[in-house]
C-alpha cells in the first residue's frame, strides 16, 4: 500500500514535470540560455579549449539552435553529459536538446520517449588492426580480442555481427575511448572498433598510423543526431528545421561568406523562404522571419563549412564526406523542402 | 698453599682493550646481512624486490629522461624525441600539463579572476591554521568562522550581502540563545533555532535587497559550470570534510542515545548511507531530483554534491567516532556522571575529547577517502581534475592520445593534499600522545 502511494506520488510527480516543462521554447526564451548536452569530450565533436570555449560538429547544433531562438550563439550553457547520463539529463529537463553523437535507434526513439529531430551524421561501426596482422577484412578476424566501449551501440553491433557470420571473439571491455586506444597499443587486443569517425580520429593520433589499418568492412548503421524529449513538438520542429536550414544552406549553396548578400533577396525563392525574405515560415514555429540567417552564421556557415572546418579532410582527422555529402553528391542528405 | 698468586705462571692485571668487532657485524655489511639477508626467505625476497625495483626504473627511466615542457602538440612532443634522442625513442611529454595546467587547477574558472580563487585557498589556509595548531592566538578564530561567507563569496562572486546574510542567520541564533539562555536550555536552544529559522526564510531576502539597494557591494559572479578541476574538488572537499565532522559526532552521539526515536533515526539514516554507493547518491542528486523539484527551480548542482558527500562522509565519521566512544572505559561515563555534570557537558568535557583522540587515524582516513571521491562528480557532468578535465583535454586535436601524464600530474597533487593530511593526523597525534594515557 505505501509502495503503491509512493509510486503514485513519483508518477504524479514525473507526469507535473512532463506536463510544466511542455512548452520549452518559452522556458528557453525566459531563461535566455539553452541548456544543451554534449560529450565530456570527443574530438572533432565537442571539446573545450584551454579557455573553456567549446567547438565541435555537435556543438555547432547548440550554437545554431541558440541563435534561432535567442539571437546569440554564445548563449548556451554546455552541459557534458556521460554515456549513462545523457539520457537522463534530457529526460529530467536538466537539458533542452541532446547533441552528443547519439545513435537513432527504435528503442531510444520510442521506449525512451526522445524525438531525434534529425541525422547530423551518418556513421558506422568499424574495425581498426595492427598491419602486421595480416588481416585485411573484418571476417578474418575469427578468435580475435576486441576491445570495445561498454553501453554502447557498438557492444551490441559486434555480437549481431560475429554471430552473423559465425565467428568467434573475446571482448575486452572498457571504459573510454582514451582507454581504449591505450590497451589497443599496450596490445591487450588485436583489434579496435568504434565509430568508424572515431577510428580515424584515433588513428590518427597515433605515433605510428601508418602500422594500423582501417577495415572496410562498416558492421552497423550509427545515424547519429540530436534529440529532444517527447511532448514538445513545436520545440522538436524547431531543432529538426534549424538541422535541416544548415542542410539546405549548403545544397542552395548559402555560405557565412555570402549570406549577407543572399538575405537582401535573389532570384531562387526557396532561397528567398528559407532566409525570410519572402514569406514568413519562422511564424509557424513561433520564432521570427530571420531564424535561419540568424542559425546559419551562429554555427559558423552551412552543414558543408562546419564538416569541413570541424572533422573534414582537412583537418587532422581527415574524414570523407562520403554518405553525408548531399543528395546531389551521391550522399545521403536531403533536407525537405523550405515551404 | 700461602701463596697461591706464585702457582700460576700468569694473571692478567688489566682488561683487554675492545677490539673491534669481524667485519662482518659492522657498518653496512652488519645492516645488510641482517635486514636484507637474515635467511634464506629474506634473501630471495630481496633479490625479487631488487630486481622489480630495477626493471622498473629501466623502462621508466628513459620515458621520464625524455620529457618535453615546450610543445604544442603531441605530434610536436613526438618530432622533438625523435630529433633529440632518436627515432626509436619513446618520452613523456609534459607539454600538456605546460599548456594546460590552468585548466586543471581551475576548470573553465575565467582566467582574468584566478586571483580572487588563489585568494580565497590562501585564505582557507589562514581560516584553518587557528583550528589545526591551538599555538595560534584565539581571535584568528574569528577569521575561522567568517570564512564560509568569505570563501563562497569570493569563489562565486556576487552580491557581498547575500553571503553575509546568510552567516548573520547564525549571529541571530547566538543573540536568541544569549537572551534566553537565563531560562534554560530547553527554553532556548528551539528558540535560537526558530529565531535563525525566521531570519532565513523570511527576513534575509528583504534586507539582502535594501542593503544591496542602499550599498552595492558586488564582484563579477562566476557559474558553478565554471567550476573544475582542482578547484572544484577542493571546494567539494573543504566544504564536505568541515560539515560532516559535527555532523558525524551528532549522529554518532545520537546513535549512543537513550532516547529512542534519536537512536532509531540515527540507526537508520547511518545504514541507509553506509548501505548505498557514494555514486547513487550522486546520481539522485543530479538527476532524480530535478524530477521532484518544480521546473525551473535552480538548486546549484556544486551544492547539492556537497550535501551528498557530506551526508556520505557523515555516515562513515559517525562510526569511527562510535568506535571511539566504545572504546572509552566505562568508568568515565560513570565519573562524569558522578561529578554532576548534565549530559552535554559530560561529553564537552569529558567523553568527547577522549573519544575524539582515539578516532584521529580513522577520522583523517575517511577525510582522504572522502578528498579523493570528489573525483565521482565527473559521472553527473562536472569536471573533476582526474577525468573530466583530463578527457576534456585529450578531445582536442592537438592533445589527443597522451595518457599517462595528465594522470600523473593530478595524481602528484593528490598525494600531496593527502600526505598533508597524513602529516597532520600524525602531529596531532604525538601531541595529544594518545600511547601514554
Amino acid at each position: 500500500m505505501k509502495t503503491s502511494v509512493f509510486l503514485g506520488t513519483l508518477t504524479a510527480a514525473a507526469a507535473l514535470a512532463g506536463s510544466v516543462s511542455a512548452a520549452t521554447l518559452d522556458e528557453v526564451k525566459a531563461r535566455g540560455e539553452l541548456n544543451c548536452g554534449v560529450n565530456t569530450g570527443l574530438v572533432g565533436f565537442a571539446a573545450p579549449d584551454a579557455n573553456g570555449n567549446w567547438s565541435g560538429f555537435d556543438v555547432a547544433i547548440c550554437k545554431a539552435v541558440a541563435a534561432a531562438v535567442l539571437g546569440d550563439p554564445s548563449k548556451v550553457k554546455y552541459v557534458p553529459t556521460t554515456g549513462q547520463t545523457r539520457f537522463t539529463a534530457l529526460a529530467s529537463g536538466e537539458i533542452d536538446l541532446l547533441a552528443r553523437n547519439t545513435t537513432w535507434t527504435f528503442s531510444r526513439d520510442t521506449d525512451l520517449k526522445f524525438t531525434f529531430v534529425g541525422v547530423n551524421y551518418y556513421d558506422g561501426q568499424g574495425f581498426m588492426v595492427r598491419k602486421d596482422l595480416g588481416v585485411s577484412s573484418a571476417k578474418e578476424l575469427d578468435g580475435a580480442t576486441v576491445c570495445i566501449q561498454t553501453g554502447t551501440t557498438t557492444e551490441l553491433n559486434l555480437a549481431d555481427y560475429f554471430k552473423s557470420n559465425n565467428l568467434s571473439y573475446t571482448p575486452v571491455a572498457i571504459e573510454t575511448n582514451a582507454e581504449g586506444e591505450q590497451q589497443y597499443l599496450a596490445g591487450a587486443c588485436d583489434a579496435y572498433t568504434t565509430d568508424a569517425s572515431g577510428l580515424a580520429a584515433t588513428r590518427a593520433a597515433f605515433a605510428d598510423p601508418e602500422n594500423h589499418i582501417i577495415l572496410p568492412e562498416i558492421i552497423s548503421k550509427e545515424p547519429l543526431g540530436p534529440l529532444v524529449r517527447h511532448g514538445d513538438d513545436q520545440w522538436a520542429d524547431i531543432t529538426r528545421w534549424v538541422l535541416n536550414a544548415l542542410v539546405a544552406a549548403e545544397e542552395y549553396g548559402v555560405t557565412s561568406a555570402n549570406i549577407e548578400e543572399l538575405a537582401k533577396g535573389t532570384q531562387n525563392p526557396e532561397i528567398n523562404r528559407l532566409l525570410g525574405t519572402e514569406g514568413d515560415l519562422g511564424a509557424f514555429i513561433g520564432l521570427d522571419k530571420d531564424w535561419a540567417k540568424r542559425a546559419i552564421i551562429g554555427a559558423g556557415g552551412n552543414y558543408g563549412e562546419i564538416f569541413a572546418a570541424t572533422i573534414g579532410e582537412s583537418t587532422p582527422i581527415g574524414l570523407a564526406r562520403g554518405l553525408n555529402a548531399q543528395w546531389t553528391q551521391g550522399g545521403l542528405l536531403y533536407a525537405p523542402p523550405f515551404r | 698453599m700461602t701463596d697461591t698468586t706464585a702457582a700460576r705462571a700468569f694473571v692478567r692485571r688489566e682488561m683487554l682493550p675492545p677490539q673491534a668487532p669481524p667485519p662482518s657485524q659492522t657498518g653496512a655489511i652488519r645492516w645488510l646481512r641482517e635486514n636484507l639477508f637474515s635467511g634464506p626467505l629474506n634473501t630471495v625476497l630481496t633479490i625479487l624486490g631488487l630486481s622489480a625495483t630495477a626493471w622498473i626504473v629501466i623502462h621508466l627511466y628513459p620515458w621520464l629522461a625524455h620529457s618535453v615542457w615546450n610543445a604544442n602538440s603531441l605530434s610536436e612532443c613526438r618530432q622533438i624525441i625523435q630529433a633529440t634522442w632518436g627515432e626509436d625513442a619513446t618520452g613523456a611529454c609534459w607539454a600538456v600539463i605546460r599548456e594546460r595546467w590552468p585548466q586543471f587547477l581551475f576548470g573553465f574558472y575565467p582566467s582574468h579572476l584566478y586571483g580572487r580563487a588563489l585568494l580565497a585557498l590562501v585564505l582557507l589556509f589562514a581560516a584553518l591554521a587557528p583550528v589545526l595548531f591551538a599555538g595560534l592566538p584565539r581571535r584568528m578564530l574569528w577569521l575561522s568562522a567568517a570564512y564560509p561567507a568569505l570563501g563562497y563569496w569570493l569563489l562565486w562572486g556576487g552580491s557581498f550581502w547575500y553571503p553575509a546574510m546568510l552567516m548573520a542567520g547564525f549571529a541571530v541564533a547566538a543573540l536568541a540563545w544569549r537572551a534566553l539562555s537565563a531560562r534554560g536550555a530547553l527554553v532556548a536552544m528551539p528558540a535560537a533555532v526558530a529565531a535563525a529559522l525566521v531570519w532565513w526564510f523570511w527576513l534575509a531576502g528583504p534586507v539582502t535587497a535594501g542593503l544591496d539597494a542602499a550599498l552595492p557591494l558586488a564582484i563579477e559572479a562566476v557559474r558553478s559550470d565554471k567550476f573544475g578541476g582542482f578547484i572544484l574538488a577542493v571546494t567539494i572537499g573543504v566544504a564536505a570534510i568541515s560539515l560532516s565532522l559535527p555532523l558525524g559526532i551528532m549522529l554518532a552521539l545520537g546513535r549512543k542515545s537513550d532516547m529512542f526515536l534519536v537512536k532509531a533515526l540515527s540507526v537508520c539514516f547511518i545504514e541507509f548511507i553506509r548501505g548505498v554507493p557514494l555514486i547513487t547518491l550522486l546520481f539522485v542528486a543530479s538527476l532524480l531530483l530535478n524530477y521532484f523539484l518544480p521546473p525551473g527551480s535552480n538548486f546549484d548542482i556544486i551544492l547539492r554534491v556537497v550535501i551528498m558527500v557530506t551526508i556520505f562522509a557523515a555516515a562513515y565519521i559517525a562510526e569511527v567516532i562510535r568506535g571511539g566512544l566504545a572504546a572509552l572505559p566505562r568508568g568515565q561515563y560513570e565519573a562524569a556522571d558522578s561529578l554532576g555534570l548534565t549530559y552535554w557537558q559530560a561529553q564537552q568535557l569529558i567523553i568527547l575529547p577522549q573519544a575524539l583522540k582515539i578516532s584521529i587515524p580513522g577520522i583523517v582516513s575517511t577525510f582522504i577517502g572522502l578528498f579523493k571521491d570528489t573525483t565521482l562528480v565527473v559521472f553527473v557532468g562536472l569536471l573533476d581534475p582526474l577525468k573530466g578535465i583530463t578527457d576534456a583535454v585529450r578531445a582536442t586535436i592537438e592533445w589527443k592520445g597522451i595518457y599517462w601524464e595528465p594522470y600523473i600530474f593530478v595524481g602528484a597533487i593528490f598525494f600531496a593534499f593527502n600526505f598533508g593530511m597524513s602529516r597532520y593526523s600524525m602531529y596531532l597525534e604525538r601531541k595529544l600522545k594518545r600511547d601514554h594515557r
